[in-house]
C-alpha cells in the first residue's frame, strides 16, 4: 500500500475517484504511526480521525466533498484542539484539554479534514531541534541519530516518514522552515498577519505566524487556502482577502529576479550545503531567472535582536501558566507562592526558564531602553535592509540552516544552537513571507533552499517553488523504508 | 552586561521560577553566555531610528460593545486544577 | 487652691502644637477607577452585568487560557474620550496598551493590560467647589484605559481563596489627578465633582459599594513653603467619600507624627479599614514588583480619526458646568442653588422635567432641595427611586403656586403622595384641602374670633403685637389650616388695628 506516498493534491483525486477512501487512507496511516518509533506525535487521535474520516466520506459519496475533504494531517500540538490534550510540548500544559479550538482548527475541521493526532514539538516553540519537548525527542526520518529541526520538529518528520501527507507547523524564528530543510519537506511561513493566531499558543506574539509542511509546494498551497483568512478575534489578523494560492502556480518564472544575500554565503556555511544550494538556484536561472548578489547588512544582527524581542514577549506571554485555572499545579502547595514557583519551576523545561529569565531580565527596569528598545530599533533596520532589497530583486533565495541536520544530543549550550537560525530569523522580525524547499542533499542528508519574498508575496513563491519542483524531484525523495 | 548570582535569583523571582542554590551557578554562566550575544547590540547605531513593535502597519480595529459569549463556566471548571462553589481555589492569600 | 492632674496624653498636646505652629502642608492626589458601563467586556464579548454567579461571565479570553488574544471593544474608547472631552482635556489620537506584569491570582494572565506612556487623555482639569464656597482648579494629569482584575475572596473557604474572574476584563478608565489637594475636604470635593461627571457623561454608574466608583489617594506632606515633594503612601480599599475624609486625615496624622519624631515615611500602600477606622501597610511581595512595562504585541497602536472625535464632541450631554451657568442665567436660580441641582444628573433630569411640566424654576428648587431632599435622606434613597415622579411632584409644587393650597398644606399633600395615596390633586379634593381664599368666608371668621376672644383683642390694639400669632392660629384651628396664610394675616392686620 502506498497511499502513504501519495500527495495531497494526488490523495484529493483519490478520493474522489474513489480508489480508496478516507477512511481506508486513515487506518493505513494510523497503523503507521503507531508502529513508528520517530515520536513524532504526542497524542495519536485515533477515534477521532476514523470518525471524522466516516464523516469526510459521507461528504464525498454524498457529492458535497471539498478538495481537502477527507485528507489526514499531523496538527501541531501548539495548536488548541477541543477535547483534545494541547501540549504545546510541556509538562505544565500535559493535563490541558482544551476546552476551545485555534481558529486553525476550526477552518480545517469545517473543510472535513481528518486529524490524525498532535504532532511533537518543542516545549513551547522554543528550539530548533526538537529535543526540547517534555515527550521526548523526536527523530529524523533520514537518519534516526539525528535532530529533524525544530520547533515544529514532530510535524516536518510526520511529513518526511509519510506517516501524515502533510502537518501544520508555525514558525516564529524558522520553526517550520528549518525542520523543512533538515528533513528534506516544503514548508511555508506566510506574511505576518495572514494566519490567524486565535487559539495558537503564543511563543512571540508579534514573531508567531502558522502554516503548512508538505511533499510539495502544489500541496501548501492548497492547505494555505484553508489556513488563512482574516479572523475578528485576532487583532493582529490582516483584513485581506484570500487569492486561491493555486492558480498562479504554472505561471513561467522567465524574469524573475533573485537576489544572493551575501552576508547569507559566508564563513559557519557548511560547504556541502552551500553547494547544493547554489546548484539548485541555477535550476531557477535555468528557467529564465536572473541572479544577483544583494546585502542584507543588518542579518548577523538578527541573532541578538531576536533573542531579546522573543524572549521578552514570551516571558509575559507564559505568566498565565500558574498552576491555577488550567494546566499542572504542584503537589499540596503550602501557599501561594508555593503554588506558583513549584508549578512552573517543576512544569516548565530548562530552555523555556532560560528565555523567560531573559525577557524578564530584558523589561526590567534600567534595562529596557538597552535591550527591547534597542532590538525593536534594531528590527526596523533589518526590516528595511528587505524593503531596500525588493526594490531591485523579487526573491531572495539562500540556505536556510548553516548545516545538514546534526545529531541529537551534539548541542551542550543554547546559544551555539541559536547561532544556527542566522538565516531564518531575520524574515520573522520583518514579518515577511518565506518558504524552504528539498533542494537536494550534502552527507546524504537533506538540503533546503530557502524563498524570501516581500509582503503578501506567497503567490509568487509558491510559483517559483512549483516550477523548481517540475524541473528536480528532491521533493519525491523519501527516506529509506518509507 | 554580566549577571551575577544575586541578580539572577531575583530575575528568576520576578518570573517566579525557583533556583535552588544546587542550580544557581550554572544558570547564572547560561544567562551570561546567552547575554553575550547581545554584547554587539549597543555598537549598532540607531540614531533616529524608530523601534519597530510590529511588522504590521496597521491601527488597532474596534470592536462593536456586544455580548458575544455563553456561559461556558462547567467547561472551563472542569479542567481546572482546583475548584469550589463555582470558584478557582488557591491556598489562602493574606492582604 | 486644688491641685489637680492635669494628665495631658503627649499626642494631644502635640497637635495642638502642631496646629499652631501650622508648619505642615499636605499634598494629596487621587487616583480613580471608573468603571465604564459598556455591556461586554474591554477586550472579549464577555457581560459585565455585576451580580452575577461566579465566573458564569468569564470566557475564555477573560480566562487566560492558552492561545486566547483580545480584541479592542469601541465602546470604551468612545467613553474614554468622553471623559477626556468633558475635562477639557488632550485627546491623544493615537493611544497604545502596555503589559503591566505581576502575578496574582485574580490576574489571570499575569499581566493587565493598560496604557503606560501613551494614554487615550492627557492633560485636562476640572473646578471644585468646597463647603466654604470657594473654587479651585485641580489638574488631570491623564485618564487611561485598563481591564479590571477578577475578584479574590478569602472568608469563603478556611484553607483557601476563591477566586471569581467574572469582573476580570471589565473596562476601566483610570483617573489620575494632579497632586493640587491640600486636605481631604478638597479631596471629597474632586472625588464627588469626578463621581458626578462620569454619571453625568453616562460612562459610569458611580456605584460605590459595588465597585464601579474607586478612589485610591496618594497623601504626603512637606514643611510648609517648600517645593520638594514628600514621600508618599498610596491609600486603597475606600469605598465612600466620608472613608476617603477619614482615611485621609487619619494618614495625615500619622505621616505628622512619623516626621516629628524624627522618621521617614516609607513609600508604601496602606488598607483603609473602616471597621477600626485606620490604615494598615499592605506591604505584600507585590510592592517589590518591577511591572516591566511593554506594549502589547497582541494589540496595534489605536488610532482615532477626526470623525469619530466629532461625533463624540456632538453627542456629549450638556456638562454640569454648563448646566448650572444655564439655571443661573435663564431660571434665575442663585448659585448655590444651581449647584446642589446640579451636582447629580439625576437630580437636576428630575427638576428639569418639573419645570417640563410647568412648575415654576425657584419654587421647584426649594421644594427638591427641602422637603424631598429631606425625606429621601430620611429613608436614604436616591431620587431616581423617588415614588414621587417629577411630574407628580410637579402638580404639587403648581397647586402651591396657583394658591389652591398653602405651604403648610402641601406638606401634608407630599406626605400622602409618599404613601401612594394618589396624585396632588386627588388628595386635595379627597381630603377637602383646598386653601380657602374666600376673603368674605374669611373675614367671617376672623370677625366670630375677634368677637370671642375679646381680652386678647384689647391686649393686641394696647401694644402687644405678638398676639398676631394666637389670632392666626385661631383662624387656622377654625378653618382647619385651609385659610390661606397671606389673606388671613393682611385680614387680621385691617381689623385688628
Amino acid at each position: 500500500m502506498t497511499m502513504h506516498t501519495l500527495t495531497v493534491a494526488e490523495l484529493s483525486k483519490g478520493l474522489k475517484n474513489k480508489e480508496f477512501s478516507s477512511v481506508e487512507l486513515t487506518e493505513h496511516l494510523l497503523a503507521r504511526i503507531n508502529q513508528s518509533d520517530l515520536n513524532a506525535f504526542i497524542t495519536v487521535t485515533d477515534d477521532l480521525a476514523l470518525a471524522q474520516a466516516r464523516a469526510a466520506d459521507e461528504k464525498i459519496a454524498g457529492g458535497s466533498a471539498g478538495i481537502l475533504t477527507g485528507i489526514p494531517y499531523a496538527h501541531k500540538d501548539i495548536f488548541c484542539t477541543t477535547g483534545v490534550k494541547t501540549s504545546a510540548g510541556s509538562k505544565i500544559l500535559d493535563p490541558f484539554i482544551s476546552p476551545y479550538d485555534a481558529t486553525v482548527s476550526h477552518k480545517l475541521n469545517s473543510a472535513d479534514m481528518v486529524m490524525l493526532g498532535k504532532a511533537n514539538m518543542d516545549e513551547f516553540a522554543m528550539g530548533s531541534s526538537n529535543e526540547k519537548s517534555y515527550y521526548g525527542p523526536v527523530k529524523n526520518p533520514w537518519d534516526k541519530n539525528k535532530v529533524p529541526g525544530g520547533s515544529s520538529g514532530g510535524s516536518a518528520a510526520a511529513v518526511a516518514g509519510r506517516l501524515s501527507p502533510f502537518a501544520t507547523g508555525t514558525d516564529t524564528g524558522g520553526s517550520i522552515r528549518q525542520p523543512a530543510s533538515l528533513c528534506g519537506i516544503t514548508g511555508i511561513k506566510p506574511t505576518y498577519g495572514r494566519v490567524s493566531r486565535y487559539g495558537m499558543i503564543a511563543y512571540a506574539s508579534s514573531l508567531d505566524q502558522a502554516g503548512p509542511l508538505t511533499q510539495t509546494a502544489e500541496d501548501a498551497a492548497l492547505v494555505l487556502n484553508v489556513m488563512s483568512g482574516f479572523d475578528d478575534k485576532d487583532s493582529t489578523s490582516v483584513d485581506r482577502s484570500v487569492p486561491d494560492y493555486t492558480k498562479d502556480l504554472n505561471n513561467s518564472i522567465e524574469g524573475l529576479k533573485i537576489g544572493l544575500p551575501k552576508e547569507f554565503f559566508s564563513d559557519g556555511l557548511d560547504g556541502g550545503v552551500a553547494e547544493t544550494v547554489m546548484a539548485a538556484v541555477k535550476e531557477f536561472e535555468a528557467m529564465g531567472a536572473s541572479v544577483q548578489e544583494i546585502s542584507l547588512p543588518n542579518s548577523a544582527h538578527a541573532i541578538p535582536t531576536y533573542y531579546i524581542v522573543a524572549p521578552c514577549e514570551c516571558s509575559s506571554n507564559l505568566s498565565r501558566l500558574d498552576g491555577v485555572r488550567y494546566g499542572y499545579r504542584c503537589e499540596d502547595p503550602k501557599d501561594l507562592e508555593d503554588l506558583y514557583l513549584r508549578s512552573r519551576s517543576e512544569g516548565f523545561g530548562a530552555e523555556v526558564k532560560r528565555r523567560i529569565m531573559i525577557g524578564a531580565y530584558a523589561l526590567s527596569a534600567g534595562y529596557y531602553d538597552a535591550y527591547y528598545l534597542k532590538a525593536q530599533k534594531v528590527r526596523h533596520l533589518i526590516s528595511e535592509d528587505f524593503k531596500k532589497a525588493f526594490q531591485d530583486v523579487d526573491v531572495i533565495m539562500g540556505p536556510v540552516s548553516p548545516t545538514t541536520a546534526f545529531d541529537l544530543g551534539s548541542f551542550t549550550d543554547s546559544v551555539s544552537m541559536y547561532l544556527a537560525d542566522i538565516y531564518t530569523l531575520s524574515l520573522n522580525l520583518a514579518g515577511l513571507p518565506g518558504m524552504s524547499i528539498p533542494a537536494g542533499f550534502s552527507n546524504n542528508m537533506p538540503v533546503g533552499l530557502q524563498l524570501i519574498g516581500n509582503y503578501w508575496s506567497e503567490e509568487m513563491l509558491l510559483n517559483a517553488a512549483h516550477q523548481f519542483q517540475g524541473q528536480t524531484d528532491w521533493h519525491a525523495q523519501m527516506p529509506e523504508g518509507v | 552586561m554580566s549577571l551575577s548570582e544575586q541578580q539572577v535569583k531575583e530575575i528568576a523571582y520576578l518570573a517566579r521560577l525557583s533556583i535552588d542554590d544546587s542550580e544557581v551557578e550554572q544558570t547564572t554562566a547560561e544567562l551570561n553566555n546567552i547575554l553575550g550575544l547581545m554584547a554587539d547590540l549597543a555598537k549598532i547605531d540607531t540614531e533616529g531610528v524608530s523601534p519597530m513593535a510590529h511588522p504590521l502597519n496597521m491601527s488597532q480595529r474596534l470592536r462593536e460593545d456586544e455580548v458575544s459569549e455563553i456561559d461556558q463556566s462547567e467547561a472551563f471548571q472542569a479542567i481546572a486544577p482546583q475548584t469550589g462553589q463555582s470558584h478557582f481555589l488557591v491556598p489562602t492569600v493574606i492582604e | 487652691m486644688q491641685r489637680t492632674n492635669f494628665k495631658v496624653k503627649p499626642i494631644g498636646m502635640r497637635r495642638c502644637l502642631r496646629e499652631c505652629s501650622m508648619e505642615w502642608e499636605t499634598v494629596i492626589g487621587l487616583e480613580i477607577h471608573s468603571q465604564l458601563k459598556t455591556k461586554s467586556k474591554i477586550f472579549s464579548g464577555a457581560s459585565t452585568a455585576f451580580g452575577a454567579i461566579p465566573n458564569s461571565q468569564a470566557c475564555a479570553v477573560d480566562l487566560g487560557l492558552p492561545g486566547v488574544l483580545p480584541v479592542l471593544n469601541k465602546e470604551a474608547v468612545v467613553m474614554a474620550i468622553r471623559f477626556g472631552l468633558a475635562v477639557g482635556a488632550k485627546v491623544n489620537k493615537r493611544s497604545i496598551f502596555d503589559r503591566k506584569n505581576y502575578f496574582y491570582p485574580d490576574l489571570p494572565k499575569g499581566y493587565q493590560i493598560s496604557q503606560f506612556e501613551l494614554p487615550v487623555v492627557g492633560e485636562g482639569e476640572i473646578e471644585i467647589t468646597t463647603k466654604d464656597g470657594k473654587t479651585k482648579k485641580i489638574g488631570i494629569t491623564r485618564a487611561h484605559l485598563e481591564e479590571d482584575a477578577g475578584k479574590s475572596i478569602h472568608d469563603l473557604y478556611d484553607d483557601y481563596t476563591a477566586i471569581d474572574l467574572n469582573r476580570a476584563g471589565t473596562p476601566l478608565l483610570e483617573i489620575v489627578s494632579d497632586p493640587d489637594m491640600s486636605n481631604a475636604k478638597e479631596a471629597v470635593a474632586y472625588a464627588k465633582k469626578i463621581h458626578a461627571l462620569v454619571q453625568y457623561i453616562g460612562i459610569c454608574d458611580g456605584n460605590m459599594q459595588e465597585g464601579s466608583f474607586r478612589c485610591d489617594a496618594n497623601v504626603s506632606i512637606r514643611k510648609k513653603g517648600t517645593e520638594k515633594l514628600g514621600t508618599r503612601a498610596e491609600l486603597k480599599n475606600i469605598n465612600s467619600f466620608k472613608f476617603l475624609e477619614k482615611a485621609i486625615n487619619l494618614e495625615v496624622e500619622r505621616q505628622q507624627d512619623i516626621l516629628e519624631e524624627g522618621g521617614s515615611v516609607v513609600q508604601e500602600t496602606r488598607l483603609y479599614d473602616s471597621v477600626k477606622n485606620e490604615t494598615r501597610s499592605m506591604r505584600s511581595k507585590e510592592e517589590a514588583n518591577d511591572y516591566r512595562y511593554f506594549p502589547d504585541p497582541d494589540l496595534l497602536p489605536v488610532e482615532v480619526d477626526d470623525e469619530l472625535l466629532q461625533q463624540i464632541r456632538s453627542n456629549l450631554p450638556e456638562l454640569p458646568t454648563e448646566k448650572k451657568q444655564r439655571f443661573v442665567s435663564e431660571l434665575g436660580l442663585s448659585g448655590y442653588d444651581a449647584e446642589v441641582l446640579t451636582s447629580q444628573k439625576s437630580v437636576a433630569d428630575y427638576f428639569e422635567a418639573m419645570l417640563v411640566e410647568g412648575a415654576d424654576s425657584k419654587l421647584s428648587a426649594n421644594w427638591v432641595m427641602g422637603e424631598l431632599s429631606a425625606v429621601l435622606n430620611k429613608n436614604q434613597m436616591e431620587i431616581d427611586d423617588c415614588p414621587v415622579s417629577a411630574q407628580a411632584f410637579a402638580e404639587l409644587v403648581m397647586r402651591i403656586a396657583d394658591d389652591t393650597i398653602s405651604g403648610k398644606i402641601a406638606k401634608d399633600v407630599f406626605k400622602a403622595m409618599w404613601q401612594g395615596e394618589g396624585s396632588a390633586g386627588e388628595i386635595i379634593d379627597s381630603k377637602g384641602l383646598k386653601q380657602m381664599t374666600d376673603s368674605g368666608a374669611i373675614e367671617g371668621i376672623i370677625d366670630e374670633i375677634i368677637a370671642n376672644n375679646a381680652p386678647q383683642v384689647e391686649q393686641y390694639r394696647g401694644g402687644n403685637t405678638k398676639l398676631l400669632g394666637f389670632f392666626v392660629g385661631q383662624v387656622m384651628k377654625a378653618t382647619q389650616g385651609k385659610a390661606n396664610p397671606k389673606q388671613v394675616n393682611q385680614l387680621l392686620n385691617e381689623k385688628l388695628s
